[in-house]
């Protein structure tokens, strides 16, 4: 998965979708995420980077990051992925 | 670089909550880096808030609603002129610009330039005439239909499904969910307005829009868009943000080129979630917001005032995204003998 282009991260962890003008604001493992998929990072990537840094199992994360990664489909922050089933941004 | 000097007669002073885009257009006039103005504010009504605001207008008077009739308005115009030598006219309210667009030649022979939509641009993108004009110059818009009675509404529900928008000729628009509702809202609109009713199809998206100005060859001189990020309850953006949308500017590329559009305009637009794009309305005139144009780097009322002047303009190109407006109100003291000059004497 990768973020649409448009999308700028800053260090405070505000998001801002040029696009659409909308706006929201990530704690510092979400902004991690983020930055991670801004870079093209894949999701094993990001999953041994979090669970390296926070205390966290793998498990547990991974259905975080299939949360989160819906939250970012839904508010259209998320390149169009046919790998996913159940995606509106195509 | 001395700075030309210029004397430019603006309407549309009200600064409300509904507010007219006479205020910003001065403000982005002063700021121009070309030109040096003096401002005569023309208002309608003796408290608009710009006629008091001694940084925005240097002179203002009061002139005749376009309803007195096209002589009684030209005839204040020729007054004001003979006192204050206009050099251009810039009109920013829907209801008075047929009457200015009509006088255009008139007010040359004054030596007022102005720099307007021709009739035919005008009338052709009348909400009424929405769906022609979508079909002519291959935009979506949305299914909308006149009407002129009541006996129009309950037959609705053949070409619609409910909700529907019901707006006004000029202003207004609300959303209806039966034809009870319809019914409301058209004796509501029609009172205020007049008819016909536009009953459009509701788009379910999200609103965006765009300042852009012709140069009535075809060319796009500026174009910002934005997205109304505070909206009061009269529909007026209270805030807003410039976006990155490359699609936005390429429809509004196409329909000026298509029109060759002369003037400054506001497309309203909605964005589907399928990133579809349906013109709602175009105003042929300023926004209100076009001040946010101004601060992400394009000074449409400037680049307005060279074509009006027969100047070479060179388009923008660039703009800043992520430039926000937010309004605000703010209490102006008077005091009764100004009130009482323009109330007496129609100027102040």
């Amino acid at each position: 998965m990768k973020l649409r282009k448009n999308i700028a991260i800053s260090e405070s962890g505000f998001v801002f979708d040029a696009s659409t003008g909308d706006s929201f604001s990530l704690n510092e493992p979400g902004k991690e995420i983020m930055e991670l998929m801004a870079r093209g990072s894949t999701n094993e990537e990001i999953t041994k980077w979090i669970t390296s840094r926070y205390d966290i199992n793998q498990e547990s994360f991974e259905r975080y990051l299939e949360d989160f990664t819906g939250m970012l489909r839904q508010y259209q922050l998320l390149e169009p992925d046919d790998d996913f089933p159940g995606s509106t941004d195509s | 670089m001395e700075k030309t000097k210029l004397t430019v007669a603006v309407t549309g002073l009200n600064n409300t909550d509904n507010p007219g885009p006479g205020v910003p257009v001065i403000r982005s006039l002063r700021e121009s880096s070309f030109f040096d103005v003096r401002i005569i504010g023309l208002a309608y009504e003796n408290l608009e808030p710009g006629i008091y605001m001694k940084d925005i207008v240097d002179k203002a008077y009061l002139i005749p609603y376009p309803s007195s009739g096209q002589d009684a308005l030209m005839n204040r115009i020729r007054e004001i002129n003979e006192r204050e030598n206009v050099d251009v006219l810039i009109p920013n309210f829907d209801a008075e610009l047929y009457t200015f667009m009509k006088s255009e030649k008139q007010l040359e022979e004054i030596g007022i330039r102005s720099f307007l939509p021709t009739l035919q641009q005008f009338e052709e993108r009348h909400k009424t005439n929405l769906p022609a004009f979508g079909e002519k110059y291959d935009i979506k818009v949305p299914a909308s239909k006149a009407i002129t009675s009541h006996r129009d509404i309950a037959s609705l529900r053949d070409d619609f499904e409910y909700p529907v928008l019901v707006k006004g000729k000029f202003y207004d628009a609300y959303l209806a969910y039966n034809e009870e509702q319809v019914n409301m809202h058209y004796n509501k609109i029609s009172a205020k307005w007049g008819l016909p009713i536009i009953i459009q199809e509701f788009i379910k998206g999200t609103e965006v829009n765009v300042v852009a100005l012709g140069d009535g060859e075809g060319n796009t001189i500026g174009a910002v868009p934005m997205r109304k990020q505070y909206i009061t309850d009269k529909g007026k953006a209270w805030g807003g943000i410039t976006l990155s949308d490359e699609k936005m500017l390429d429809i509004t590329r196409k329909l000026i080129r298509n029109t060759r559009w002369r003037g400054g305009m506001e497309l309203e637009m909605i964005k589907t979630i399928n990133n579809e794009y349906y013109m709602i309305k175009i105003n042929p005139r300023i926004p209100a917001w076009v001040y946010l144009a101004v601060g992400a780097g394009q000074n449409i009322p400037e680049a307005l005032l060279k074509l009006a002047l027969g100047m070479d303009v060179t388009p923008f190109t660039k703009y800043q995204t992520g430039k926000m407006f937010i309004r605000y109100s703010y209490d102006l003291i008077g005091d009764i003998g100004n009130f009482e000059k323009i109330s007496v004497l129609g100027e102040l």
